[in-house]
């Protein structure tokens, strides 16, 4: 598998360890454990097992007639959302809780933001018996109050982290803090391609399923590779997942969507690639939106889950080296794509991948009927569906 | 200046009190208020906390102060200012996360070292985790000092007080900053096996507020770091700030007698 231009942790000049000196060893035990569970078979018996029979993978690659016609080009949809817990969050968390087995821990912290990330944690903590414990913005636990509720039922702890924006930042912010003081007896299992070395690189690789699964379903099921692939970007997991094992295939355009909020020059928005500049925030160097003064911008998003001002130090460096192209989509056109392809597919996605949708309707015309666009749908709506109706009878 | 003062601290067999305030708490006015009050209470060193809007090593005294300094406008330049209006007789260190620092620019050792700061202290750029921002720090006009924590194992230990300069800062728990009731029971041990391999001075930080841990470490390390104690005393007034410090180097003093 190809390794692009990554050294020492670093994907270009972007990524590193920048953390308390207490976690070094922590992290330098992951990486050991890490890399030996990767060249033990036993573990991967382990994990693909589980993917297959306790997530449902593969996932479908479904085609999208009606979505086609008005982009004008076949779109397929890889679906996340089919998942069990109905994102492709459950990937990362999954195999990392694996790994925490291995290495003798039993405590699991996670941060989350739309939740989702919070929810597949606590479902494999349960099903491997691991002790759970969430830390979620009370912001998002308002506008996610349905997978706090998921979470509990699975016997997680969900700590609301009442500091800062009260969003996803803060929440990791938080979860580092108990990493520091638990280290030596809990495994923190970061929810996207962020944070220090090890973490970015290993959550790729443990998302990467989706495009080796998309890949070979597109060679199968399209005769060809698609010309675009389009993912939602927050962290950027699933935009990492899917766009790896088609890096090297240089006829193949990747495009991330960040969120755009209430547009890019209204200062609250979460696009990080699209107007961050380069900085340190939760152990890597990456684009990430702050003030001259190097102090942390708040983002917005009306999706929890790309609501934060950093991004993964990987899709830092595929912007800076022209590999993969980033675009934003704001609030309201997210809407769009939200009911859109529950209107034309009978698939309401999540809001995150709403972004995605949205920019490819809002680009028919863009392709040919010979050029095959791949979507990510990261996710299902269903966490959505009550926000979004009280935003639909909000007043004005 | 800092290794003069812990020389002449050493050759008097006294032990280092180094006191942490964030700069623009309570307020800007205030802040040099207290540092010249902790100087006056007999604190042989002062860090400067930078104030950084995601402080992830920092529990929830520092986190509020930040905070509170913040919404004074309080940042890197803001600070450096405070410090050189401060006029300060001890030697001070600044105390912060890169982001704020590499913000700044590559000027902003010089304009730190103008201002009257002697050290510099980075939250999150352990030892060997950025070769090229460390050799620039290692170079500039501050005495880079380096941190060890209890998980770090030997060897590391020796690298990094081989990098350091000015003082080794031990960490003296797991965890972020903030008060505690119990210091680890083999915090002695901890200390010992950092002398085996380093040659600087060692302050102990982290968890410490009372006079009998000071006492107790100082029979250890060559000084102690008190923090959340003093920002939480200076939430309530300077002048318990202040009666703090005093009381502390009380207890480190008499531990001579
Ligand atoms: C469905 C879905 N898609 C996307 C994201 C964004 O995360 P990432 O960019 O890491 O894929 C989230 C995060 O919570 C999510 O729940």
């Amino acid at each position: 598998m190809q390794t692009l231009g990554v050294t020492d942790g670093r994907f270009g000049a972007f990524g590193g360890r920048y953390v308390p000196e207490t976690l070094v060893p922590a992290l330098d035990e992951l990486a050991v454990a890490l890399e030996a569970a990767l060249a033990d078979p036993a573990f991967h018996a382990d994990l693909d097992g589980l993917l297959q029979h306790y997530v449902g993978r593969p996932s479908p690659l479904s085609d999208a007639p009606r979505f086609s016609a008005l982009v004008g080009a076949p779109v397929w949809l890889k679906r996340e959302d089919l998942n069990h817990t109905g994102a492709h969050k459950i990937n990362n968390a999954l195999a990392q809780a694996l790994l925490a087995c291995r290495m003798g821990k039993r405590r699991i912290i996670a941060e989350t933001g739309a939740g989702q990330h919070g929810v597949a944690t606590a479902t494999v903590c349960a099903r491997l018996g691991l002790e759970c414990v969430v830390y979620m913005g009370e912001e998002d636990m308002r506008r996610q109050q349905l997978n706090v509720y998921r979470m509990r039922l699975m016997g997680a702890t969900v700590v609301p982290v009442t500091a800062g924006t009260r969003t996803l930042k803060d929440a990791t912010t938080e979860a580092i803090r108990d990493w520091v003081t638990t280290c030596p007896t809990s495994h923190y299992i970061i929810g996207s391609v962020v944070g220090p070395a090890p973490y970015p690189r290993m959550v790729r690789d443990f998302q990467a399923i989706i495009g080796r699964e998309a890949r070979r379903q597109m060679l199968e099921r399209a005769g060809r590779l698609p010309r675009t692939v389009v993912a939602c970007v927050g962290g950027g997991s699933n935009a990492m997942g899917i766009f790896h094992p088609f890096v090297d295939d240089a006829e193949v355009e990747l495009v991330g969507v960040e969120a755009a909020g209430h547009g890019l020059d209204s200062g609250a928005h979460s696009a990080s690639l699209t107007r961050g500049t380069p900085g340190v925030l939760h152990g890597a160097l990456s684009y990430l939106l702050q003030d001259a003064h190097g102090q942390v911008h708040p983002a917005h998003s009306i999706s929890a889950g790309l609501d934060y001002p950093g991004v993964g130090p990987e899709h830092s460096h595929l912007k800076d080296s022209g590999r993969a192209t980033y675009v934003s989509v704001t609030d309201d056109e997210a809407l769009e794509g939200f009911a859109l392809l529950g209107r034309l597919e009978g698939i309401i996605p999540a809001l995150e991948t709403a972004h995605a949708v949205s920019w490819i309707a809002s680009h028919r015309g863009r392709w040919t009927a010979d050029q095959p666009v791949l979507l990510c749908v990261s996710g299902r709506g269903d966490k959505d569906v009550a926000q979004v109706s009280e935003l639909a009878h909000a007043p004005g | 200046m800092l290794t003069a003062r812990f020389d002449a601290l050493r050759a008097r067999g006294r032990r280092a009190l180094v006191c942490y305030a964030t700069a623009g708490h309570p307020d800007p006015e205030r802040s040099i208020a207290l540092w010249q009050g902790l100087e006056a209470a007999g604190a042989d060193v002062l860090e400067v906390g930078v104030p950084f809007s995601d402080p992830m090593a920092d529990g929830p005294v520092i986190q509020a102060s930040s905070q509170t300094a913040l919404s004074h406008g309080v940042t890197l330049e803001a600070a450096l200012d405070l410090v050189s209006r401060a006029r300060l007789g001890i030697p001070v260190v600044l105390f912060s996360y890169l982001n704020p620092l590499i913000a700044a620019g590559p000027g902003v050792l010089r304009r730190a070292a103008e201002a009257g700061v002697h050290g510099v202290l980075l939250t999150d750029l352990p030892v060997g985790s950025d070769p090229a921002r460390e050799a620039w720090l290692g170079a500039g006009p501050l005495a880079f000092v380096r941190l060890v924590a209890p998980t770090t194992p030997p060897q590391r230990m020796a690298e990094i007080a081989r990098h350091g300069r000015g003082f080794v800062y031990l960490i003296s728990r797991l965890g972020v900053t903030g008060v505690s009731a119990q210091l680890p029971t083999d915090l002695p041990e901890t200390i010992a096996s950092l002398r085996a391999v380093c040659a600087l001075p060692i302050c102990v930080g982290f968890g410490i507020s009372r006079p009998e841990q000071a006492r107790l470490l100082g029979a250890h390390a060559d000084g102690i770091v008190v923090g959340s104690a003093i920002v939480r005393a200076a939430g309530e007034s300077v002048d318990a700030a202040v009666a703090l410090a005093r009381e502390l180097r009380g207890a480190l003093d008499d531990r001579a007698s």
